[in-house]
């Protein structure tokens, strides 16, 4: 349960292995949580994960075994989480960010991409949804990203897949109105983590750590949708609304 | 059998609400089907929602509202009430009262059901010659986890689970407590202003024992922990009529004010609250004695403000509410003083002597102190410093008052209700399959 002063006690990330999510976790005051969740496919990464957290004394730290592809599980590995105790906050953190010219030229790999990041997040988003509507509380962060507020040319695969999601999510925390559980929304831009340490890095670059502070004041403050940073919100708002010819020109 | 309704519900202090099904008690049989039909997520009655924290709310279950169901009886040759669980203290002082009898137990506000006052076993102005509600009940109807109704008496230790319990052994449908006879509804009060925290605790040492009722309010604000203890007992005919009241019997208590709806962020911060204890202090009289109070602005005060919580925002708020025995009475000062370094307004700050104990596991007094502090939930830093408090609090064998807790760890809790284990014992009898359960219980893991 939540306490007074907004703090959980139990958390469960899908993509136990997501540097913004364990960025999250490291936020929350530590001596309230007594279950950490970390979900994803087994391998030294995940193992790794958990090792962090149990690093810095976080108690019931654990992985599970997830494959957003294999969306047929989905139902059983979340019902066995929430079935053992209540689950205050759930982080949908998983997604691959894939490579545009590749998706382009083998549009199977695209189909990778929307897989893992849209089907699979609808998939699980539905059934954690069903989970929290039950217990009557909880809450579901999604991670989205401004990629999906405009389409852009160097990786619209992407965006596409993060624009059905953020969409998806908005949907969601309609229909989860008066149930007492809620969606937040999380729309970073350019975050430092491994999905990005290939690329240049793009104005009002962040830290995973700087996305986690704007989580968890999101969470005590209960909004509904965070930018991260905060100021991208107004200047997403602006480049929504830049005509085509202008924006095409921008650097892409 | 009346319609669950989902329905967001929470403590009286407004913080994290959570959406249960809410049903309308009507029966007790009606009661033992819910009992014994209930989902995974449990059933948990409800009274009028005064508890501060999450004891009276419970995520997905089947809640109960036992405020349809309240019938009493006044017995004046056994002096006692038979009451329906839903039945306010309210209604039963408007009955009782120009009979010519009160309640044994008055906590701070009388807008509360007697099942929730067995429940949270509350405590009074008068808990150090009196004990807790608990101590004067004689009998009571519990609906227990599988659906079967009991008779309780203070001879069974189901009984005594119950008393303090938060509703987590069985349903409470009934209950007899006795009542003692009074003159007027008048309160014949004594106050004394004192300059310094020694001061305010070495007077109620001193003299507690010479009145039934007593208590200080302190200037959290001030950094003398200076204080103002009114004294009372019942007025006597003789007293009303010397001051020259005309209907010294007649009750009928109103609300003064509502406060407003919307109330912004920060409207109680440290400037307006000391600005408040401030004239709180200075409008009483260093010394005064023998003023006739009505019970309402004795025991009540607060009461005349409907929805006073709201006063602190959306945010909500909650109230620290501890105990330590005599041996470290230095913490009541070493809480005021914390909770004034991270500049937490509290203007009502309550600081009360408990006598001993009773035989309920989970009731919360024991010899020694209580204090009583209310905190926006918004300012900085005050999780950290609480649970600094907790740690303090628990070290010298002290504890939380569970219906006044929103914030403390199970581990906290556990440490500090050494009886714990033996309750479960009693609660596993009554609820084998832990059927009743509240955010509370789950978030302490109860």
């Amino acid at each position: 349960m939540l306490d007074a002063l907004g703090e959980p006690q139990s958390v469960l990330v899908l993509g136990g292995t997501s540097e913004i999510a364990l960025a999250t976790i490291k936020e929350m005051p530590r001596h309230r949580l007594r279950r950490v969740l970390l979900a994803g496919r087994p391998s030294e990464s995940l193992d790794a994960a958990v090792a962090q957290l149990k690093a810095r004394n976080i108690a019931g730290v654990e992985s599970i075994e997830f494959d957003a592809k294999n969306t047929d599980t989905h139902g059983a590995i979340i019902d066995a989480a929430f079935d053992a105790s209540d689950i205050d906050v759930v982080i949908l953190a998983f997604g691959v960010l894939g490579d545009q010219m590749t998706a382009e030229e083998d549009p199977s790999h695209a189909v990778e991409i929307a897989t893992v990041n849209y089907t699979g997040s609808v998939s699980a988003g539905l059934h954690i949804a069903r989970r929290l509507k039950n217990q009557g509380h909880g809450t579901l962060v999604v991670l989205s990203s401004v990629a999906g507020d405009r389409a852009r040319r160097s990786n619209f695969v992407y965006g596409s897949t993060k624009a059905g999601l953020d969409a998806f999510a908005q949907g969601l925390d309609a229909a989860l109105e008066k149930t007492g559980a809620h969606v937040l929304i999380v729309r970073p831009g350019f975050v430092r983590t491994r999905m990005t340490s290939h690329l240049p890095e793009a104005p009002m670059t962040t830290n995973p750590e700087d996305v986690a502070k704007i989580i968890v004041s999101a969470l005590k403050k209960g909004k509904s949708t965070v930018y991260a940073p905060g100021p991208l919100r107004f200047v997403m708002a602006g480049l929504k609304t830049l005509p085509k010819p202008l924006f095409r020109k921008l650097p892409s | 059998m009346s319609e669950a309704v989902a329905t967001q519900l929470s403590g009286w202090g407004r913080t994290m609400p959570t959406v249960a099904q809410l049903v309308e008690a009507n029966s007790s049989s009606q009661i033992a089907d819910l009992i014994t039909q209930s989902s995974s997520r449990g059933v948990l009655a409800r009274g009028l929602g005064r508890s501060y924290g999450d004891a009276a709310q419970s995520g997905g279950a089947t809640v109960i509202d036992m405020t349809t169901m309240t019938d009493f009886i006044l017995n004046p040759d056994s002096m006692s009430v038979t009451a329906d669980a839903g039945a306010s203290i309210d209604s039963i002082l408007r009955e009782i009262v120009p009979r010519g009898f009160f309640v044994p137990v008055s906590a701070g506000t009388r807008i509360i059901t007697v099942g929730g006052a067995i429940a949270a076993d509350i405590h009074g102005k008068n808990h150090h010659r009196d004990g807790s509600f608990g101590a004067h009940v004689t009998e009571m109807v519990v609906i227990d986890g599988l659906g079967e109704q009991h008779t309780l008496t203070p001879k069974d230790s189901k009984f005594w689970a119950t008393i303090g319990g938060m509703g987590l052994t069985g349903i409470i449908t009934r209950a007899t407590f006795t009542v003692i006879p009074i003159q007027s509804s008048y309160i014949s009060v004594d106050t004394e202003r004192a300059k310094t925290l020694d001061s305010v605790m070495s007077s109620m040492m001193e003299r507690d024992h010479e009145y039934r009722y007593t208590v200080a309010w302190i200037d959290s604000v001030s950094s003398s922990g200076r204080g103002v203890i009114t004294r009372g007992d019942h007025a006597s005919i003789a007293q009303c009529n010397s001051e020259g009241i005309k209907d010294p019997e007649s009750y009928d208590p109103k609300n003064i004010a509502t406060a407003p709806g919307l109330v912004p962020r920060g409207l109680l911060n440290k400037l307006s609250v000391r600005a408040f204890n401030e004239g709180w202090y200075r409008k009483h009289p260093r010394s005064r004695s023998g003023e006739l109070q009505r019970i309402g602005a004795f025991f009540h005060p607060l009461d005349g403000v409907q929805d006073w919580n709201r006063i602190y925002g959306p945010r909500g708020f909650l109230q620290y509410q501890f105990h330590v025995p005599d041996t470290a009475s230095d913490l009541v000062g070493v809480a005021l003083s914390k909770l004034r370094e991270i500049g937490a307004p509290s203007f009502l700050t309550v600081l009360k002597r408990f006598g001993p104990g009773n035989q309920g596991p989970l009731s919360f007094p024991q010899s020694g102190w209580t204090l009583a502090a209310d905190l926006p939930a918004g300012i900085s830093d005050l999780g950290r410093t609480l649970d600094e408090l907790d740690d303090r609090v628990s070290a010298v064998g002290g504890r939380l008052y569970l219906a006044k807790d929103s914030r403390q760890s199970p581990a906290n809790f556990a440490r500090t209700y050494p009886r714990l284990d033996e309750w479960r014992g009693i609660r596993d009898t009554m609820d084998p399959n832990h059927v009743f359960a509240s955010d509370l219980s789950r978030r302490l893991e109860i």
